[in-house]
């Protein structure tokens, strides 16, 4: 049998998917009663009272809920889940809103009735009345603190933190050269096609409840439930069902929803269900990537930096639940491949009146690249060098690996990465976009009036980050071997990828091995999924639990057999003597012999019972140190994460009339270690990569000064079809194992997007001849930067970006 | 989101509709192809007392060539108006701009007529009708009435369809004379999306084989489609011009187009120039062949 | 949810469809959006809901044989219509449809949310145009949304599934047919 790791293996999730056999949130529950909200339609307001009298008498109404109604543990805000020494102003919501209201979309009072459109109905009914106090809105009108969103927050300032390493003020003082740069980049989100939903049953016999959620984290989910609820966690199942997408926005937890679903199930004693809708997921859910950098930046003749300072602000929204992940990431994988003398970041995390900010694929990489690589460019603007040269100066070099970067990165450990071949990866670039037959290129379109512009853009990436994920691997009686891992699934091909792995170490066939993810009655520790884990945590944790599983097999085997465990091996289920593959017994033999049993349920088990022979009873039926059945838990925990690598390169061509942007060429090259399943991973990196080029070009969260999101819909939130994703993705790989786990592999989830903004800001500027400092940018954008370079025609003029590209625009909303 | 309850009726006759949209007190709102009212009842925006659902009218579901006009029944689909070999013979412009309406899966549903009772400034539709100058045809329990296009359009999402009131045909004047040309051009953000500007275009050839005249209909610059001849700016020019400065020169200056979300006004305005050029350029091409042929 | 439940004063409509090849009933308010109708009443689930908008295209049926938004339809309208929804596209015998075996062979779904609006758009699709080119096939799959796979491998599935359609009906694929069939990444 050969080996299926590296093997395309068709998915093993698709066959129901496909047939519309899949289950997600809002398929189940049919009997369930639903949940509605009331959500503020201010950005910033105090509630002055909340009328119910006309919704009471609504048809099919169950119950309506506001803050005055919820228990102690309830009625306090939610967790703030990751919590850090510089964050010291966390705020968190409370479920449903206590007196204020911080952004358009907050919950202030939960209805549940019949159905959805009953209980949208009700909702309606419901007449709360506000005082709008002034919304902060927008990272301008948050540093300057007129107003403040939370009153006992100064300067709207969550969180300020600071991480350096060497004396970055006296590197760029003694540089030779220096320059400076504003970038930002503009709010986005996740977008899955499938919002959150949360389905509750409580049974009141056995006191128990079962939870289903659209998550990325069953295990987190059920902790802060049963904390909020007041259970014991053996109290609470969390089932992860179909997810239709999570990017993201589902790691957060618990959301109001999960806590308030719960709780309005256990009291009316009936099955309740919450599925959100498009227009909620705008303004309910979260959003992230708002960032204003400002970069000082030291350098010799060759572009080498000698000293790298970055103050950013980061606009987190109304709360901060997540803690400051996103603006620890920027100042982390910022430094990309590159080993800056001196380095210097600082930001503020600073609230709006605005929806929260939480992780979004790639969860302050783009954000750091961005500003990396746009400084990059800049720099071998101002020496005119070529752009891959003055990177390659700044390289770590493979023999430096491990390299310490001297600063503390998001899982709490010391950024070093483990191995990578920048040198290596950039050739591989250089070559597959053809850099150096580009200029040649350019010329020629030139002459026929056309602007083309050639980019790149290199990340480093920290996957596989802790604490720990683990795995459970058991083998059935009749030979099925079944696995579970804690961490979910929300269209990554886990169940394939996990499969591919046991049924590599047990050498079963994989069509016997299935694998569940994210159910909290399978696997009851695990963290979640994000941060590009999943390969190198539950991939490990698979692994080492079916190499238990494996010698288990092979010692009750052998005993049966009597040979020696080591002239054993597992081929196609058969346990078998090696060289001689017709002399084995099947692992289902081997799991009924490791079970002694006083009663046969079958044929099979007879052969296990006490008067079927083979035992010494000299000895107890199970010794021990052992357990009955074939079996194998394994936990992986890593001591640091390790890094994935890439560069992206693209060719664009702008219209010199309209400004539209065309992408004619998109090239990845990428490095995650080997690869478990090439298919799978190549679907990550386009779905990565269209996200962002749809962050690039495309998608901005559009507040106005009032704090309303004028495009919370489809129609006017720009999403690609496909008709604005590159044509052809052409990937190379390149693999440097990671010594950190046993698979030697690194992440791949969010590698397609990381560079996006920053590849196609550099092309384009290539094109046009005019700094691109701030993303997205749409043709009118790019009109309006052509238009100021030619009122204010000196070149690298480092003005900040103009009106179009304000957090919200100039002008007046849409008139239309 | 989820709709407000309401009545609704399915007529199976136009004279059950009026009668229905006749009712007196009651807020009755036509259901044709339904792609732009469903999701604002949806959504809530909108909450009519009575729906009349027209859908079973068949007899309004044609689209034929009669008379120097195309003709679309209120019930006809954009898909259909699409397919007729007939009418895009007789004016080509239809399926140019038809072709940028939404994606397959909303013209197999929403209906031409439909589209020019909604009124989006920044539809396809309204703009070719106010350029052709057709008319809609108009009926009431009271009598019948023909809107012409200049008067058909009030303001953003507003028409001259009153309460009460079944818009049951749209009549496009078909291509006039052989010597003439039709262009559309548009740039939308993503494929498919409303226009951020677009324009329809109409130009014929004079005698000489050199420009006669041309008129111009522009989508997105403004509370309903702006027409402008622009006939002063290109007479007499070659037609095999690709660029045409005067014309682009006119809707500059006549043109107020506003800034939001997606473009300024300034982008809005180099765009409604650009596209000047490129459907004129389009329309005389076509005119070129015709006359060729 | 039935509709008879709690609904004091709203009119109720008798409903008849054929849908997959069967005639099914229903009772429903008129508001009653035929994507919930499908799922909720009708209990097939497979067409989901993405925007409630009509822009992402998850929810799209086939409709007397032509593909629509089921969101935006009521479903007292379309009654005494035939439909067809992504549990109606596989073999009688059971097997997958060239459609629904070409996503599988050319990881043509990631979490599946969108797939269903994919496969009834381009059953039909392919229905209308056999033998796509690359643009045709762009142009077929133009309005639905997804957010997982970045399109690469939908496209690659169009023109499998074309590929798969001629397979099965016993013509060879024809590589000198000019057509651009790009490489699908097939099966391990």
């Amino acid at each position: 049998m050969s080996s299926l790791f590296g093997a395309r293996v068709q998915r093993v999730e698709d066959d129901r998917l496909v047939r519309g056999h899949g289950a997600y949130l809002d398929d189940l529950g049919p009997d369930a009663l639903a949940a509605a909200f009331v959500r503020s339609p201010h950005a910033h307001a105090r509630i002055t009272g909340i009328d119910l009298g006309r919704a009471l008498g609504a048809p099919g109404l169950a119950a309506i809920y506001t803050h005055g109604d919820l228990p102690p543990r309830l009625a306090e805000p939610l967790p703030l889940l990751i919590p850090h020494p510089a964050l010291t102003h966390g705020r968190t919501p409370y479920p449903l809103a206590r007196g204020e209201v911080n952004h358009v979309g907050e919950a202030v009072a939960m209805v549940v009735a019949a159905d959805r459109y009953l209980a949208e109905d009700a909702a309606d009914l419901i007449e709360v009345s506000y005082e709008p106090l002034p919304a902060v809105v927008g990272l301008d009108a948050a540093r300057a603190a007129v107003h403040l969103v939370h009153a006992d927050v100064p300067g709207n300032r969550a969180a300020n933190a600071v991480q350096e390493h060497g004396d970055t003020a006296a590197a760029i003082a003694a540089a030779p050269h220096v320059l400076e740069l504003d970038l930002q980049i503009e709010r986005s989100a996740s977008t899955p096609l499938e919002g959150r939903g949360v389905l509750a049953r409580w049974d009141e016999q056995s006191q128990r409840l079962v939870l289903w959620t659209s998550t990325q984290t069953s295990t987190g989910v059920r902790a802060a439930v049963a904390a909020k609820l007041g259970l014991d966690l053996t109290q609470v199942d969390v089932i992860t069902p179909d997810v239709g997408g999570g990017f993201g926005v589902k790691i957060v937890h618990p959301w109001p929803e999960e806590v308030l679903v719960p709780w309005a199930a256990r009291l009316l004693g009936r099955p309740v269900k919450f599925t959100e809708d498009r227009s909620e997921h705008f303004v309910a859910s979260a959003h992230e990537r708002a960032q204003q950098h400002h970069v000082t930046v030291g350098y010799d003749d060759e572009g080498r930096i000698l000293g790298l300072d970055v103050r950013f602000w980061h606009d987190n929204g109304a709360y901060v639940p997540y803690g400051l992940i996103v603006p620890i990431v920027t100042s982390t994988q910022l430094l990309g491949p590159y080993k800056p003398a001196a380095y210097r970041v600082e930001f503020d995390s600073l609230y709006t009146n605005t929806v929260l900010v939480t992780p979004y694929r790639g969860a302050g990489r783009p954000h750091g690249c961005f500003v990396m690589e746009r400084t990059m460019d800049a720099l071998a603007a101002a020496l005119d060098l070529d752009r891959t040269v003055v990177r390659e100066r700044n390289f770590i070099a493979p023999s430096e690996m491990p390299y310490d970067q001297g600063l503390i990165f998001q899982d709490g450990r010391p950024l070093i990465y483990d191995s990578g071949d920048y040198p290596a990866l950039l050739a591989k670039a250089r070559d597959l976009i053809g850099w150096d037959k580009f200029p040649p290129l350019k010329d020629a379109a030139a002459a026929e009036g056309r602007r083309i512009g050639i980019g790149l853009a290199c990340y480093v990436e920290g996957t596989g980050v802790g604490p720990y994920e683990g795995a459970h691997v058991m083998v059935e009686t009749s030979g099925r071997v079944k696995v579970a891992t804690g961490l979910t699934s929300q269209g990554q091909g886990h169940q394939t990828m996990l499969a591919q792995l046991v049924a590599d170490e047990l050498g079963v066939p994989i069509a016997d091995v299935e694998v569940v993810t994210g159910d909290t009655r399978r696997f009851g520790y695990a963290v979640g999924t994000f941060a590009s884990r999943t390969a190198v945590m539950s991939g490990s944790a698979v692994t080492l639990a079916a190499r238990k599983v494996k010698a288990k097999a092979l010692r009750v085997a052998a005993e049966a057999l009597e040979v020696s465990p080591a002239d054993l091996q597992i081929t196609r289920g058969m346990v078998h003597v090696k060289g001689d593959p017709d002399s084995g017994i099947s692992l289902g033999t081997v799991a009924v012999l490791s079970n002694p049993l006083r009663y046969a349920f079958d044929d099979a088990a007879a052969a296990a019972t006490q008067f079927a022979g083979g035992s010494d009873p000299s000895k107890p039926p199970v010794a021990p140190d052992d357990e009955p059945g074939v079996e194998g838990r394994a936990y992986f925990s890593p001591v640091r994460s390790t890094f994935a690598s890439g560069i992206h390169a693209a060719i664009v061509e702008t219209d010199p009339d309209t400004a539209e942007v065309a992408i004619l060429r998109y090239c990845v090259v990428h490095d995650c270690g080997p690869l478990i399943n090439p298919q799978i991973v190549e679907g990550q990196i386009h779905g990565g990569v269209a996200q962002g080029v749809g962050g690039a070009l495309y998608e901005r969260m559009a507040y106005d000064e009032d704090g309303q999101l004028i495009n919370a819909s489809f129609m006017d939130f720009l999403m690609p079809y496909v008709s604005e994703v590159p044509r052809e993705i052409e990937i190379d790989h390149l693999e440097t194992p990671s010594p950190l786990n046993p698979l030697g592999v690194k992440g791949a989830g969010e590698a397609g997007v990381i560079p996006g903004a920053a590849v196609l800001a550099a092309a384009i500027e290539d094109a046009e001849g005019i700094p691109i400092r701030s993303m997205p940018l749409s043709p009118s954008d790019l009109f309006e930067l052509r238009q100021a370079r030619e009122q204010h025609p000196r070149p690298g003029a480092d003005a900040r970006p103009g009106a179009a590209a304000a957090p919200f625009p100039a002008g007046s909303t849409n008139a239309g | 989101m989820k709709p407000r309850p309401f009545g609704y009726t399915r007529p199976e006759s136009v004279a059950e509709a009026l009668a229905a949209l006749a009712a007196p007190d009651v807020e009755a709102k036509v259901l044709a192809g339904g792609q732009s009212l469903v999701p604002l009842m949806s959504i809530r925006l909108a909450w009519p007392d009575l729906l009349v659902d027209i859908n079973r009218l068949t007899e309004l579901s044609y689209v034929t060539v009669a008379d120097g006009q195309v003709c679309v029944g209120a019930v006809a689909r954009h898909a259909e108006v699409l397919a007729s070999l007939a009418a895009a013979a007789a004016q080509p412009l239809l399926r140019k701009a038809l072709r940028f309406v939404a994606h397959p899966a909303i013209r197999n549903r929403g209906t031409t007529v439909g589209s020019l009772v909604h009124a989006d400034p920044a539809g396809e539709l309204p703009a070719v009708l106010a350029l052709l100058a057709g008319t809609v045809c108009v009926a009431s329990a009271t009598g019948q009435r023909s809107i012409p296009a200049e008067e058909f359009f009030r303001g953003p999402l507003e028409s001259a369809v009153q309460p009460g009131e079944l818009a049951t045909e749209v009549r496009f004047p078909v291509l006039a004379g052989p010597a003439a040309g039709t262009g559309f051009a548009e740039v939308s953000r993503r494929r498919g999306d409303y226009a951020v500007c677009g324009v329809a275009v109409t130009a014929w050839l004079a005698p000489d084989g050199r420009i006669g005249g041309g008129k111009a209909a522009y989508l997105s610059v403004g509370p309903s489609p702006v027409v402008l001849d622009l006939t002063e700016a290109v007479a007499g020019g070659a037609a095999d011009a690709v660029r045409f400065p005067a014309a682009a020169s006119l809707a500059r200056a006549r043109l107020e187009p506003r800034s939001d979300l997606h473009a300024t006004a300034r982008y809005r305005r180099q765009l409604a120039a650009v596209l000047t050029e490129r459907a004129l350029a389009e329309a005389l091409g076509d005119a070129r062949e015709t006359v060729a042929a | 949810m039935n509709g008879a439940g709690g609904r004091q004063g709203e009119e109720l409509h008798e409903l008849r469809l054929t849908v997959n090849g069967a005639v099914r009933t229903a009772r429903v308010p008129a508001r009653r959006l035929l994507s919930d109708c499908i799922r909720h009443d009708l209990r097939l689930t497979g067409t989901h809901v993405g925007c409630e908008h009509g822009v992402c295209g998850a929810c799209t049926i086939l409709l007397d044989g032509a593909p629509v938004r089921s969101c935006l339809l009521l479903a007292v309208s379309a009654d005494g219509a035939a439909i067809t929804t992504v549990e109606g596209l596989a073999e009688p015998d059971g097997r997958l449809s060239p459609v629904q075996q070409a996503f599988v062979e050319c990881h043509g779904l990631q979490c599946g949310f969108c797939t269903s609006g994919f496969l009834t758009t381009i059953t039909a699709g392919l229905r209308d145009i056999p033998q796509p080119d690359d643009e045709q096939a762009r142009e077929m799959i133009g309005g639905n949304l997804c957010r997982c796979t970045g399109y690469q491998n939908i496209l690659a599935s169009v023109h499998r599934a074309a590929e798969i359609i001629r397979e099965r009906a016993g013509s060879r694929p024809d590589a000198a047919a000019g057509a651009a069939v790009e490489t699908p990444a097939g099966p391990a």
